[in-house]
């Protein structure tokens, strides 16, 4: 297990170099001059472009000084250093910012997917066929067809501005409550997957050949259920929670745009919209890190999970 | 019950044609209450998208303390399914039981609520499975496993349960009980894993077994160590058994009696030895006649032709008239009723007699 994560760990250090080397490419590639894009539609005097050009080092030309770049980018990150954002701010404070609110956000749908998805996704696999079932799988076709673009703000009208039973937007320094209509909003997605996963795995294990042992053994019912089939259900469920913590863990660029939500999504689609290579280089750069952390801790809890499973 | 049955001798025979042909008798003439367990007339469904299979068709045998009773036939014959019918754990659908009797120690079974029936199960009749990997839940320990019984079902402790469950496991001899009992089902070896899977059976002292082909999913060496082992076990813990198996082979060093199960019908009833000498059916026959033997070496070996019917669609008459070498135009017409045999064997052929005494292997 321990070779298995060392392992692992090596594997994280190339898909991080990789993955921040392609976006790093991506997003300067495409820039005419950096130096006019920096400066937007003011006039650049020659002094300023030599001093730009010197810090930049954008006199090194070609492939050769893109990696020169890149690898001094990387040496700045691995100290900790984000660096400086097109708009002056320091990267590393606008992210300090923004995760603590991507969290709470990613905490509470992901709550909501387990309290309401993985329950109702047990019971609609016990009772299969069931008027209870036939609902909900017609509700989560519903939720999971129509996209979230189209969802959150049919759900800030009516439940934000028509009833306002919630804040409409969240604004700077959002709390609880105000982040709980975007939360619903944005766990729905992962909920709908949830339920129909457990169901269909609670349903298979209930015709697993474990469980007529189980009864031969004369256990009630509901120990069968509730012990022997929701521990073996409940392996696909959680590796499927745990990549989907990953993918909340990164913010949530239109939930959190339609609701004013100053996360890190947000931040991502403002950097993007705006060009701010070093921004959106930045955030990714950690995105990556997070996503990868989170996929370990998936592997590494299937293994304790599933007794089969041995990474050797 | 077994032991005098009459050598081959036409005197014999000429009085059981003479009984038997003039009024075929009903199956198992039994005292009322005498049998440990008793299956009467068992019928049981199963309804799927495509229609009704009847999976069992009036089956009836009985078990009494300490004997062995082998339930031989082909996948799909419904042996298991009585089985599972008997330990109340069919799936209720597609399964439906339309009638019949299950009576354990006189008391009709069928009759009993869910919670009566469970508090049966595993303490008066337990079962053991045909592959025990996935009968065995993947995700915990066998010790906890074979605890889970005893702490459930006895109340015992932790603690307690651990000791009984590593003396269990010594009964059913597992080396190194105490050192295996926090290992999980796929870390055993076949042979093992059935070991564990008897363990648990035996964990409340039950007083029937149930071992549905238990040594199916073995290798041969494996099957003898644990048809050995059940053997054993019954004898010294005084149990009755009921052996389902499809192999001939494996039966005979074990079982008491066999019921021949074909198409949901017990097509045929007697002690071993008389089976084995003359089967009296013709599909015990062509079973007998397809076991590889070594004094029959260069021939060709004989199977019986033909398919198992579709459940759906039963054939008229015998079930086995498509595939019987003995078929005529009655077979088609008539379902045969039990015949009586003498010594408490019965066989379900229009020509049982002659089936008997045609020894032509």
């Amino acid at each position: 297990m321990v070779r298995f994560i060392l392992r692992r760990l090596l594997q994280m250090v190339l898909a991080f170099f990789g993955t921040t080397l392609i976006v790093y490419a991506l997003m300067f590639a495409g820039q005419g001059d950096p130096i006019q894009a920096l400066a937007g539609e003011r006039p650049v005097t020659d002094a300023q472009r030599a001093y730009l050009t010197e810090k930049f080092h954008l006199d090194r030309t070609g492939i050769d000084g893109f990696f020169y770049r890149y690898f001094d980018y990387i040496r700045n990150l691995l100290q900790g250093d984000l660096g400086e954002s097109l708009t002056g701010r320091q990267i590393g404070d606008i992210l300090a910012a923004a995760w603590p609110v991507t969290i709470k956000l990613a905490l509470i749908a992901m709550t909501v997917t387990v309290l309401v998805g993985v329950t109702a996704g047990v019971l609609a696999g016990i009772r299969r066929a069931s008027i209870f079932d036939n609902s909900t799988l017609l509700l989560t076709l519903v939720v999971l067809a129509v996209p979230t673009i189209v969802l959150a703000p049919i759900a800030q009208y009516f439940l934000g501005v028509r009833w306002q039973l919630f804040p409409p937007t969240a604004g700077a320094d959002p709390d609880f409550y105000a982040l709980l209509l975007p939360g619903i909003v944005l766990g729905s997605l992962s909920l709908a997957t949830a339920l129909r996963l457990t169901r269909t795995s609670v349903a298979e294990n209930l015709r697993a050949d474990y469980v007529r042992t189980a009864r031969s053994k004369g256990l009630v019912k509901r120990r069968i259920v509730g012990i022997h089939v929701l521990r073996n259900s409940l392996i696909p469920v959680v590796t499927f929670l745990g990549v989907e913590l990953g993918n909340l863990m990164g913010g949530a660029i239109i939930t959190e745009g339609v609701f004013n939500i100053p996360g890190v999504g947000f931040n991502l689609f403002r950097a993007i919209r705006t060009e701010d290579g070093p921004l959106v280089v930045g955030i990714v750069s950690v995105l990556v890190v997070v996503y990868l952390i989170a996929n370990l801790v998936v592997d590494v809890l299937y293994a304790v999970l599933d007794p089969r499973i041995r990474y050797e | 019950m077994r032991g005098n049955r009459p050598t081959r001798g036409s005197e014999r025979k000429a009085d059981t044609v003479s009984q038997s042909a003039v009024q075929p008798t009903p199956a198992s003439p039994t005292p009322e209450g005498g049998h440990l367990l008793e299956v009467r007339d068992l019928h049981v469904e199963f309804r799927t998208g495509e229609g009704v299979a009847k999976v069992i068709n009036g089956v009836s045998y009985h078990l009494d303390a300490g004997e062995t009773l082998a339930v031989l036939g082909e996948s799909g014959s419904g042996k298991s399914v009585t089985a599972q019918a008997i330990m109340g754990i069919l799936d209720t659908p597609p399964a439906m039981i339309r009638s019949g009797q299950i009576r354990y120690q006189g008391r009709d079974l069928l009759t009993q609520s869910e919670e009566q029936r469970r508090q049966v199960r595993g303490t008066e009749i337990a079962m053991i499975f045909q592959d025990a990997l996935s009968a065995l839940n993947p995700t915990f320990p066998v010790g906890w496993q074979i605890g889970e019984t005893l702490r459930q079902r006895a109340g015992m402790s932790r603690g307690d349960a651990r000791r009984r469950a590593i003396e269990l496991m010594e009964l059913v001899k597992i080396p190194a009980a105490a050192s295996r009992l926090g290992d999980y089902p796929h870390q055993f070896s076949g042979g093992m894993r059935q070991r564990v899977m008897i363990a648990m059976a035996l964990a409340l002292n039950p007083k029937v077994l149930i071992a549905d082909e238990p040594t199916t999913a073995l290798d041969v060496t494996v099957q003898a160590q644990i048809m050995d082992l059940l053997a054993d076990l019954r004898r010294d813990l005084r149990m009755a058994m009921i052996l389902i198996t499809h192999d001939l082979g494996v039966v005979a060093g074990v079982a008491d009696r066999i019921a021949v199960m074909y198409a949901g019908r017990i097509v045929e009833h007697a002690d071993v030895r008389s089976l084995y000498r003359s089967p009296a059916h013709p599909y015990t026959k062509g079973l007998l006649e397809s076991i590889p033997r070594l004094d029959f070496h260069g021939q060709q070996l004989s199977t019986i032709r033909g398919l198992p019917p579709n459940l759906m669609r039963i054939p008229s008459g015998c079930p086995f008239h498509p595939r019987c070498p003995y078929v005529q135009q009655v077979c088609v017409d008539v379902v045969p009723h039990d015949l009586v045999l003498g010594d408490g064997r019965t066989s379900a052929c229009h020509f049982a007699q002659e089936v008997r005494d045609d020894r032509a292997r």
